[in-house]
């Protein structure tokens, strides 16, 4: 049987100010190196979801497992520490430090894990190999683009940068939160292609959440989070 | 990576940046120049004169002594009669005597009568002596030496015939024209009073002044050929300058002095006359540096609001960065770095600018006041000054940094914007 990348047990969640709970799940499992879609329509907490997952947020009761390590026994240092090393994120517009380059947007994460950056290359030129090999992969010619500031770039080409930034170093585990709702519908195929071919190669985890409904076909596993979401508070 | 990180940033934003550094800069100046100034007048004001144990006027506060008889600034009230001057002269503790005889001037420059020991012994700064730039010191009746300034300002060259006039001031009402005096000498600039100074023999002064007993050009005319050198012995100074064969009669002396009973005299220490006329300046320094301190506090404040009305739309960049791995530590970090580069590069182009400005203002003051400015290297007052403007800002800055801390715990990675 697969190892789980993700698991999670009577998880209970509320916002500070609400009394009623916003998620409770009583049982996920995603396994590793799988494709993962979480649906369902805007305000039903897929965000709020992600975030659990990543250990940003806490829930009130249950068990958040990540890659094996349980979130809700580590302190808030440990879960950074630990989220730095094993959880990339995509989101679904602006993602890019406006005062740095293409190549060292792509290399953000490196700077701050350690084992990102000896993924990566363990040295500035292999780092930098890397990032435009990565750019290279999703269509970008970073040798076309390098001198530009990212404000420059059209939306779509951000959003391949972020892509490349969220696959820098090998994370085991990718969080998406709309990566493709900015793009043109011809286009998110493509790009969700490009993001797959690279997650089955590192052997990474993508769980992706999502209202686009269009996309489930190309996914290991869909989940309606109405229908996972126990709680019925709205 | 941080020091990387925050300098980006802050050239991204180098409108408003370079604007918070130029007020920085400015305030930085302002305090160094202030501190400049006031340490070019201390030092000015000591090294007028040096080598003087006594100051001998008519009796008076020793503040007014000082500063007519060295500084040349305002009048004295009364005049010593010569038989005095001579008497102290005479006594065995002195070593030397100048008599100076001030209250009249020309074009605004003052007037000083004196006798050639004033060449002999004055000295000014770290005991150095009066020198010509060109011409000789005074010998003849209607000869004087000019002083750097005077020499430039009026454009006096050797030969140069001057009339003297009757009071200080540029305005002064009556003249002696009708005893014109020859430029023979012109000084070597000493950056001290004497530049200003035209200096012209005792006898001079009294020649002019025969028949102005009244103090007025009397109505019969004296023919100027008719005087005669044995008729000038002086009759009054304003003041004489003692040096003692040793310090240590010093205090006997000024009692003396002071208790001498054909005239009403007063002798002042001029260094401690000096640490008078300090206190009194005291004040006015004081509040001019409380001033700028202000000036500087205020640009800090600046700075601090200018990174505190940046965060809201830095919210997003600190979420990317905290998405990426950034703890909210290193969000606190970044914003404390960048505030405090801002600060340091501030400081730094407020040293550049203090110098630019002191070099761009010191030739007016110099003109003006007669105070040469010191162009010194910065020391360690100023490194002094320095590192408490620095952990001021530093200080000042963890309020943004963690502003941007709290926003950066708050948001997570997904900004409320």
């Amino acid at each position: 049987m697969k190892k789980n990348a993700v698991l999670v047990r009577d998880l209970k969640f509320a916002w500070p100010a609400s009394t009623i709970s916003t998620l409770k799940i009583a049982n996920l499992n995603i396994p590793e190196n799988s494709r993962t879609l979480i649906q369902g329509p805007s305000g039903s907490g897929k965000t709020t979801l992600l975030s659990l997952l990543a250990g940003i947020l806490l829930p009130i009761s249950g068990q958040t497992v990540v890659l094996s390590e349980d979130l809700t026994r580590l302190n808030s240092k440990r879960r950074d520490a630990f989220r730095v090393d094993h959880i990339s994120f995509l989101f679904q517009q602006f993602n890019l430090i406006p005062y740095l380059n293409l190549i060292e947007n792509v290399l953000l994460p490196c700077r701050f894990s350690r084992v990102r950056y000896q993924n990566a290359g363990s040295d500035e030129a292999g780092l930098k190999d890397e990032a435009c090999r990565l750019l290279n992969l999703l269509g970008l010619e970073p040798e076309k683009f390098s001198h530009l500031t990212t404000q420059k770039l059209s939306v779509g080409q951000q959003q391949r940068v972020a892509a490349a930034r969220a696959l820098v170093g090998n994370p085991k585990l990718i969080l998406a939160d709309e990566p493709t709702s900015a793009l043109d519908p011809e286009n998110r195929l493509a790009f969700l292609e490009l993001i797959f071919k690279q997650c089955s190669k590192n052997q990474s985890t993508l769980i992706m959440v999502s209202h686009d409904t269009s996309l489930s076909a190309q996914f290991d596993q869909v989940i309606d989070l109405d229908v996972l979401n126990q709680a019925n508070g709205f | 990576m941080l020091l990387k990180l925050a300098w980006l940033s802050i050239l991204n934003r180098r409108g408003t940046a370079f604007l918070t550094i130029f007020s920085i800069a400015i305030s930085v100046a302002l305090l160094l120049g202030i501190e400049q100034l006031r340490e070019s007048m201390r030092n000015s004001f000591l090294q007028t004169v040096s080598g003087i144990d006594l100051v001998v006027g008519a009796r008076g506060d020793a503040i007014p002594i000082l500063l007519y008889s060295v500084f040349r600034l305002g009048e004295a009230t009364n005049n010593l009669r010569w038989q005095s001057y001579l008497e102290w002269t005479g006594d065995e503790r002195v070593e030397w005597a100048i008599p100076i005889s001030l209250g009249d001037s020309h074009k605004g420059y003052r007037v000083l009568g004196t006798t050639t020991d004033y060449w002999k012994h004055y000295k000014y700064g770290h005991n150095r002596k009066i020198e010509l730039e060109a011409g000789k010191f005074f010998d003849g009746l209607y000869d004087a030496v000019i002083g750097s300034v005077v020499a430039e300002k009026l454009e006096y060259q050797l030969n140069q015939q001057i009339v003297i006039a009757h009071g200080a001031g540029s305005a002064a009402l009556f003249k002696h024209d009708d005893q014109p005096f020859q430029v023979v000498g012109i000084l070597k600039p000493t950056g001290t009073p004497v530049d200003q100074t035209i200096h012209v023999s005792l006898e001079a002064i009294e020649a002019i002044h025969i028949g102005w007993e009244d103090g007025f050009p009397s109505t019969e005319t004296d023919n100027p050929e008719k005087i005669k050198l044995s008729d000038l012995q002086p009759k009054s100074i304003t003041a004489f300058l003692v040096r003692l064969t040793s310090k240590m009669h010093t205090f006997r002396l000024q009692g003396e002095i002071n208790a001498y009973e054909k005239e009403p005299l007063s002798a002042i220490l001029p260094g401690v006359a000096m640490q008078k006329l300090w206190q009194i300046m005291g004040i006015f320094e004081k509040s001019l540096m409380a001033v700028s301190a202000i000036v500087i506090l205020s640009s800090l404040t600046s700075l601090i609001s200018l990174l505190l009305a940046t965060m809201n739309e830095r919210r997003r960049e600190m979420a990317i960065l905290r998405s990426v791995g950034a703890g909210p530590l290193t969000v606190f970090y970044l914003l404390w770095i960048e505030a405090t580069v801002l600060c340091f590069v501030g400081v730094c182009l407020g040293f550049v600018f203090q110098y630019i400005g002191l070099i761009a203002v010191s030739p007016i003051v110099q003109d003006q006041l007669g105070l040469q400015i010191l162009l010194e290297w910065p020391g360690t007052k100023e490194f002094v000054f320095v590192l408490l403007i620095m952990t001021c800002g530093m200080l000042m800055s963890f309020f943004p940094a963690w502003r941007a801390y709290m926003i950066s715990l708050h948001d997570g990675l997904l900004p409320k914007a």
